[in-house]
């Protein structure tokens, strides 16, 4: 039972649909059976009543004046030419006197004249005792374990009783015609459940496997955002749809949650590595810079061995190397720079263009830039070379980079600045994506993987926003970087 | 039955509006049947008085009653001019009817009567072996379907009365054999010209019986009339009755009544009949 309990309403819905489909064409053909069935033998009962009595006053006279055959004559009437197994036709009729004995009978093959009735049967037997009993008109007798019903009617008149008519029906006729309408009935029902029963099927898995589809979403939500649910799964307005909906509803509220957490936890990291690194730099600035001050100073005194001043210069390189690195590290856009021209676009397409066609790299190159932008070019420069170079590096021989950089206006004032980077070649991958603007995170593949810590930083200063969308579209690589700058927000 | 009586009645009816039905202005003679023959046969009745009418140009009035008994009275209470009889009334009556005519069946004027069992017992080979039976008469004054076997259990050294288990009367020798045919009775003594008849008209019924021996013959039933009834009205009658062999309607009827005609009879053919109704003290 449990186990039925814990079916998936898949099979559930279906099957409690089926069995009530059945249970419901059992019941209501049985009940309307079991009505036919004593209908049958009620209406038999009462024609053979009716019958029995107009017989018996008949077969008084006949019976009075000994006229067998005029006897014989009336109860062979109702017999008549038309034979079959209506439940009415009666199997036989028999007269008994008072002793008990076959006056007549229209079966007087089996039941002759004088016979003993009682010998025949003990069923019989038990009729002539009741019917030998003082009492009413006419009698139904049902014996026990009989195949007969017997309709027993006193032939008198008055208080002169001279015998009794037995009707005797068989019910295997009444049975045979009850099997035959109740062989229609089953065949009415079957005909009813075969369809009815498809229908409650797909009725119920209609129901269900929304429902279903439901569940094995909602059961994935821990682990991770499952799928919309298709809308056209379930496209009404009751319950269950009422529940798509919400569903669907919070779903894209959790995505939308989601998405910004990422994005704030990417964000703060970022800061907190460009604060982290920050600090270091400055802190390892402070010492280099006294050390190569000092480095300096003692090159100035003349008694130095040449063994000496090479030692010294091996050491200056160094300490200039590391003086680079961190200077890197400590990136600040150049706020005092002068504005940017359209001209420092061009610039850098001069700049770069060499490299490209050294890579074997077609460069599309579309700047809208007309008027300057309020903006520092150093700084812009230095980002658009490092997203290019890039871009130069991952498209690979053969592929394409295209350039597009616009001044978004409201009115007559530009309010955003916006360059996209744009190279084929292969995707990056989730893990480089989330770790994409954070210092060496791609070391071995990018030179010193600084280029697009520097970007980030820069872009930040400047209060703008630098996002990425790397993927496969028809079947080869897209990878973007879009720059967006505020104009005139100058911090 | 009730149907076919209600046709029968029906037709009269129709036969009565018939303007070529002529209207007689003489009074009717009453001619009486018994069941002495498929009576039953209205149809044939009523072309067989329209024949007579024709014939004898006055109106006749057919008279049926079921028992033998009742044509008897109606004969002795002057109800009847002429009537159809068994040979047995006939006898007893003698002395108060004047033979008319006999028909002539199979060419002659005599009949028999059948010893019939139900085909449900073969084994049944004669009179003797129907003791402690079932026997079924026809008409306590039929010839063939009572006397008869009574006068051959007595000349059996058998008493008719004990004889049997069980005795009744069906007051027709068609339905005698209706009742030998179901069953009922084991045996019966029926009428031979009848038994044949219907042999000839319903074989599916003489079929369920079996013809177990025949009598000796006797006079047919004979047509009569009573004492009373005008010389010139029986003459007319008389000569009507033998004339119809030789017209080719009366010849028509006659072959549907099954027999051959109507000859001048003489009241000794009914000797045997006689000679058996005194071995029981009768006439």
């Amino acid at each position: 039972m449990r186990f039925l309990l814990n079916l998936s309403f898949r099979y559930k819905v279906p099957l409690w649909g089926s069995l009530l489909i059945v249970a419901t064409a059992t019941i209501i053909s049985g009940t309307l059976l079991l009505r036919s069935y004593g209908e049958l033998k009620s209406d038999l009962l009462r024609d053979a009543t009716r019958q029995g009595r107009t017989m018996a006053t008949t077969l008084f006279p006949a019976m009075l004046h000994d006229q067998v055959w005029r006897a014989y004559e009336i109860i062979k009437a109702p017999f008549g030419r038309e034979s079959g197994d209506s439940p009415g036709q009666a199997e036989s009729f028999v007269v008994l006197d008072q002793r008990g004995q076959v006056y007549v009978s229209t079966n007087p093959e089996t039941l002759p004249m004088l016979a003993d009735f009682g010998r025949f049967a003990p069923e019989f037997a038990a009729l002539l005792e009741t019917i030998a009993q003082p009492g009413s008109e006419t009698r139904l007798l049902e014996p026990q374990g009989s195949d007969h019903l017997f309709v027993a009617t006193p032939v008198r008149e008055e208080h002169a009783r001279l015998g009794t008519l037995v009707q005797i029906y068989s019910k295997k006729a009444l049975h045979s015609r009850f099997q035959k309408s109740a062989g229609q009935a089953a065949l009415i029902a079957v005909l009813v459940i075969v369809l009815l029963l498809p229908l409650g099927w797909y009725w119920g898995q209609r129901t269900a496997v929304p429902l279903v589809r439901l569940t094995e979403r909602m059961e994935e939500l821990g682990r991770r955002l499952p799928d919309d649910l298709a809308p056209e799964l379930y496209d009404y307005q009751d319950e269950l749809g009422r529940l798509y909906r919400a569903y669907n509803r919070t779903l894209h509220e959790l995505r939308e949650k989601a998405q910004i957490e990422g994005h704030m936890i990417h964000s703060e990291r970022l800061a907190a590595i460009g604060r982290l690194t920050a600090g270091i730099a400055h802190e390892i600035n402070n010492p280099l810079l006294g050390m190569l001050t000092a480095l300096d100073t003692l090159r100035h005194h003349d008694e130095l061995s040449p063994r000496t001043l090479k030692t010294l210069t091996l050491l200056e390189r160094g300490l200039l190397q590391i003086k680079d690195t961190v200077g890197a590290l400590l990136v600040e856009a150049k706020l005092k720079s002068r504005d940017f021209l359209p001209q420092d676009a061009e610039d850098v397409r001069t700049l770069i263009e060499p490299q490209a066609r050294a890579q074997g790299v077609n460069l599309r190159w579309d700047s809208r830039l007309k008027a300057p932008l309020p903006l520092p070019s150093s700084s812009l420069r230095q980002v658009l070379i490092n997203l290019l170079l890039n871009a130069i590096q991952a498209s690979g021989p053969g592929g394409e980079v295209s350039v597009t950089i616009t001044a978004v206006a409201i009115g007559s004032v530009d309010t955003t600045l916006a360059m996209v980077v744009v190279n084929g070649g292969r995707i990056l991958t989730e893990m480089q994506t989330a770790h994409l603007f954070e210092p060496f995170a791609d070391a071995e593949e990018r030179g010193r993987g600084l280029g697009l810590w520097v970007c980030y930083q820069i872009v930040s200063q400047l209060g703008g926003n630098i996002a990425v969308d790397s993927e496969m579209r028809d079947g080869l690589g897209r990878t973007s970087f879009k720059v967006t700058l505020p104009i005139g927000a100058r911090p | 039955m009730t149907l076919t009586r209600r046709i029968f009645l029906g037709a009269c009816a129709a036969l009565a509006m018939t303007p070529a039905r002529p209207a007689y202005s003489a009074k009717a003679l009453r001619v009486g049947m018994t069941p002495a023959f498929l009576h039953t046969q209205h149809g044939l009745l009523a072309e067989w008085r329209g024949y007579m009418e024709a014939k004898l140009k006055r109106p006749v009035e057919i008279v049926q009653r079921d028992s033998y008994r009742e044509t008897m009275d109606l004969l002795r209470l002057e109800q009847l001019d002429f009537s159809w009889v068994c040979s047995y009334p006939y006898v007893y009556l003698r002395k108060q009817v004047r033979l008319v005519a006999v028909p002539l069946y199979r060419m002659e004027p005599y009949y028999r009567a059948y010893l019939i069992v139900s085909a449900k017992y073969p084994h049944i080979q004669g009179l003797a072996q129907l003791r402690g039976k079932i026997f079924a008469y026809a008409d306590p004054y039929s010839a063939t379907g009572y006397l008869v076997p009574r006068y051959q259990l007595r000349r059996m050294g058998e008493d008719p009365a004990k004889f049997f288990a069980r005795t009744f009367f069906t007051y027709s020798h068609h339905k005698l054999i209706q009742a030998v045919a179901d069953g009922l009775a084991h045996g019966g003594s029926v009428d031979g010209y009848v038994w044949d008849s219907l042999d000839a008209l319903k074989p599916e019924i003489t079929r369920r019986t079996l013809l177990v021996s025949q009598s000796p013959q006797f006079g047919f039933p004979p047509f009569v009339a009573r004492r009373g009834v005008a010389e010139e009205d029986f003459a007319a009658v008389q000569e009507m009755l033998v004339m119809m062999r030789y017209d080719a309607r009366g010849k028509e009827l006659l072959q549907r009544l099954n027999l051959n005609g109507f000859i001048l009879g003489h009241s000794n053919l009914y000797d045997k009949v006689a000679e058996m109704m005194r071995a029981f003290g009768e006439d």
